[in-house]
């Protein structure tokens, strides 16, 4: 039956995540974005709350009764509009456990859930990104190839997140035509952690060109083991969890220029008073609302075992539309303030364009 | 807990609408287009049975109440009530076939929803009982007047009360089936009328004229732009004179927020503005089907999951289309959901209306683009389509409208914050 009400444990979880970050997060966004470093009791704090854990079953070493892809979205707007460089950082060990928990086989299941149900946040990440202006995830340039026993790797990656300190890096590559996921230590041979990118937006998370450079590895690292990854699936994962943190992008800037433009007072009144800004304000707050349900119901299909590529697929194009036009119009609705640093609206804007590239760096 | 799960009567309600979509309303969809003010009988012959027993289930509950049985008792098997839902579903479905026929669809309408939502048990029977018995029957509501379009309250149709009677004065335009319900079947009209101008909204009341009655007649039958198949008409009242019990609701005027009044005719559009969202989205299926279609045969298929830049740009339009479309028709879903959860949805539902009316205008309008000179020939149905969406985007309220009320409750202002 059509529901759009979140369980009892949904909302609590909601609420949990939103004192977060509305008081840990917001307040050190800005200074986040200027240093380019998120504060690591923030990011223990954020892992403390047990989002990966409360996914993976018990016979992994956590406390949860399994994915919920619902779930997840409904935690990832609540991040994102917290801050989305620091949400990204909190999440990104989710880049290794998710796919591990969705596609790994028994062996690789038993091996890595249990690192991420400890207290301390264990860095894992995924590489799949790739230096290029038309990157096709279906069609990548790191090539896997396999030696007797081993799968070798050779390519260069873009946008790894946290790449110096993983321990253990999901790498996705080209075998034989088609992408597949593979689990490489982060000392590995042939690994070279390269400079650190430099980005408009997401300026605190830290992500890092990758160079793999015939990177050797057990046959059984190839994530799904003998029978391989489907990483269409995966991929769907990928992009509701993208639309899912544009909507929180959105909704932060659009609630911050509707709250400054029933303040901000010209000509005598508030300038909400005028229907040329208030009607933007009505059009970003239904543009939210709507891709937020394109979410819902691209993360409930997937829940069901369903195909929800066209779902996906369609939330994340127009996510990429959202969040672009609503954090603009959350900088022209502050006019000159938008564009300086002090207020935020120009923060999100930057972050904003980067929903159509972050494809591959959100999980959860 | 969150869900998109369609309850199983609607799949199978859906399935019976589709049948008559395809077979009572494409095969006519350019006849009456092209040949208006005619009635569409083959599809209200086909649908009459199907409306007699919705409004006798509701006139069966009135006489139950009206007999002293308990009111609000719930429906023993416990089975959880949709119609709003339900709804939606069947407009969605009826306006794929065709929006023109759709709107003559027999009974009463909203005149019907604002009598079930205002009126008396008694005033139920006496109004309703014509639908649920007979030949095919209409109602109407009419609202809108020369002067008063968006703005209701500037009505001037007058009620004064005579006795035992209220006359009515004053000319109502744009009613859509106001030719059907008065003149062509014993139906009636839900007439909005100010008993105290001096009052402003508080003084607008509605009144149920059934047809036959002296002093009412149909002036105009309006030659438009899409949706011919719809009867569109003029009223003039000229001292029509009606029973006093045929107000519906309180006739204090200083009586606020009670369900009589201003008030409870505009939660009609609660209702009826999700609906009127659901029949833009039937239609901007219609166009986007054809569109996939039209492409497939030409090898052009929607590659989901491909990087944009492998895009064409046919694929990208269609795509956006998609996407929109989509978007709304979850719009319009949350909002009906919550009129069955019995939540305010005056929010939710202009959001859907302004979503959706926007949406497909431009969805028919790029249809009709891409489909390039054959899309623009009345040799299909592509042109009919972005000509019959159009009205969406302004009737229960232009998109400038709701995006208006959308305003003013996001922003917590009242009418004289927010102009």
């Amino acid at each position: 039956m059509l529901s759009f009400t979140p369980s009892e444990e949904q909302q609590m979880l909601l609420d949990t995540l939103h004192k977060f970050a509305d008081s840990e997060m917001r307040a050190l966004a800005r200074e986040a974005d200027e240093t380019g470093e998120v504060p690591e009791h923030l990011v223990t704090t954020g892992w403390e709350m047990g989002l990966l854990p409360a996914v993976i079953p018990e016979a992994y070493g956590g406390f949860g009764e399994g994915h919920s892809m619902v779930t997840s979205v409904l935690a990832l707007e609540e991040l994102a509009w917290g801050d989305l460089s620091i949400a990204l950082h909190i999440l990104t060990p989710a880049l290794f456990a998710t796919p591990v928990l969705l596609e790994g086989d028994e062996a690789q299941k038993e091996t890595y859930l249990p690192r991420f149900c400890d207290e301390r946040f264990y860095p894992a990440t995924a590489a799949f990104v790739e230096p290029v202006f038309q990157f096709d995830p279906l069609a990548m340039q790191t090539s896997a190839k396999l030696e007797g026993d081993t799968y070798v790797l050779t390519g260069e990656k873009a946008y790894v997140p946290l790449a110096d300190k993983a321990e253990v890096i999901l790498v996705y590559a080209n075998e034989g035509g088609t992408t597949q996921a593979f689990i490489v230590p982060g000392n590995a041979e042939g690994i070279t952690v390269k400079a650190r990118e430099k980005l408009m937006g997401l300026r605190a998370f830290p992500m890092y060109r990758v160079e793999l450079d015939n990177v050797r590895i057990p046959k059984e690292n190839r994530l799904g083991g003998d029978a391989g990854a489907n990483i269409g699936r995966l991929l769907n994962y990928m992009r509701v969890a993208t639309a899912a943190v544009a909507v929180g992008l959105a909704r932060a800037s659009y609630e911050y220029a509707r709250e400054y433009a029933k303040e901000r007072v010209q000509f005598g009144e508030p300038i909400a008073h005028r229907q040329a800004i208030a009607f933007m304000l009505a059009e970003m707050a239904i543009d939210i609302d709507g891709l937020r349900l394109m979410t819902w119901e691209a993360a409930w299909k997937l829940d069901r075992g369903e195909d929800a590529t066209r779902e996906a697929y369609l939330a994340k194009l127009m996510a990429d539309d959202v969040a672009m036009e609503v954090t603009d119009r959350g900088v022209q609705i502050l006019g000159g303030y938008g564009y300086i640093r002090e207020y935020p609206a120009e923060l999100w804007l930057r972050n904003g364009r980067g929903i159509a590239t972050l494809e591959g760096v959100v999980l959860l | 807990m969150i869900s998109f799960e369609i309850p199983e009567d609607i799949i199978q309600q859906r399935k019976l609408f589709e049948m008559v979509a395809r077979e009572v309303m494409r095969p006519y969809s350019r006849y009456y287009d092209e040949h208006e003010h005619e009635i569409p009988w083959e599809y209200v012959n086909r649908m009459w049975p199907v409306m007699k027993m919705e409004w006798a289930r509701r006139v069966t509950k009135a006489e139950k109440e009206l007999a002293g049985e308990a009111k609000g008792k719930k429906s023993g098997s416990g089975r959880k009530y949709h119609f709003n839902l339900q709804l939606v579903f069947m407009v969605e479905m009826l306006s794929w076939g065709d929006a023109g026929i759709y709107l003559c669809t027999p009974g009463p309408a909203l005149a019907g929803f604002a009598i079930d939502a205002a009126g008396t048990p008694e005033q139920k029977v006496r109004f309703l009982k014509r639908f649920a018995e007979g030949d095919p029957k209409w109602g109407a509501m009419a609202i809108t007047e020369p002067g008063a379009g968006s703005d209701v309250s500037a009505i001037t149709t007058t009620a004064v009360r005579d006795g035992d009677e209220w006359v009515i004065n004053g000319e109502k335009i744009f009613i859509t089936n106001g030719w059907l319900s008065l003149e062509a079947s014993d139906g009636l009209v839900v007439v909005w009328a100010t008993v105290d101008k001096s009052a402003g909204r508080a003084g607008i009341k509605s009144f149920v004229v059934p047809a036959g009655t002296p002093g009412v007649k149909v002036t105009k039958r309006e030659h438009k732009l899409g949706i011919r198949a719809s009867d569109t008409a003029a009223l003039v009242f000229e001292d029509c004179r009606i029973p006093a019990d045929n107000i519906l609701g309180s006739p204090e005027v200083q009586k606020r927020d009670t369900k009589a009044g201003f008030k409870a005719a505009m939660m009609t559009f609660d209702t009826s503005r999700p609906v009127v969202a659901a029949s833009a989205l039937g239609i901007g299926r219609a166009a986007i089907e054809f569109v996939k279609e039209k492409l497939r045969e030409q090898g052009v298929d929607i590659p989901y999951g491909a990087p944009k830049h492998k895009l064409t740009a046919v694929q990208r339009d269609v795509l956006q289309m998609e996407a929109l479309h989509k978007m709304a028709w979850l719009l319009t879903l949350r909002a009906a959901a919550m009129s069955d959860e019995r939540l305010p949805n005056a929010l939710e539902a202009s959001m859907a209306k302004v979503k959706a009316g926007k949406a497909v205008t431009w969805i028919t309008q790029k249809a009709v683009e891409i489909l390039g000179p054959l899309g623009y020939s009345t040799e299909y149905l592509a042109e009919k389509w972005m000509r019959d969406a159009k009205i969406n985007d302004i009737f229960e309220g232009t998109g400038q409208i709701n995006t208006l009320i959308v305003a003013r409750r996001i922003l917590g202002y009242s009418s004289r914050e927010l102009k």
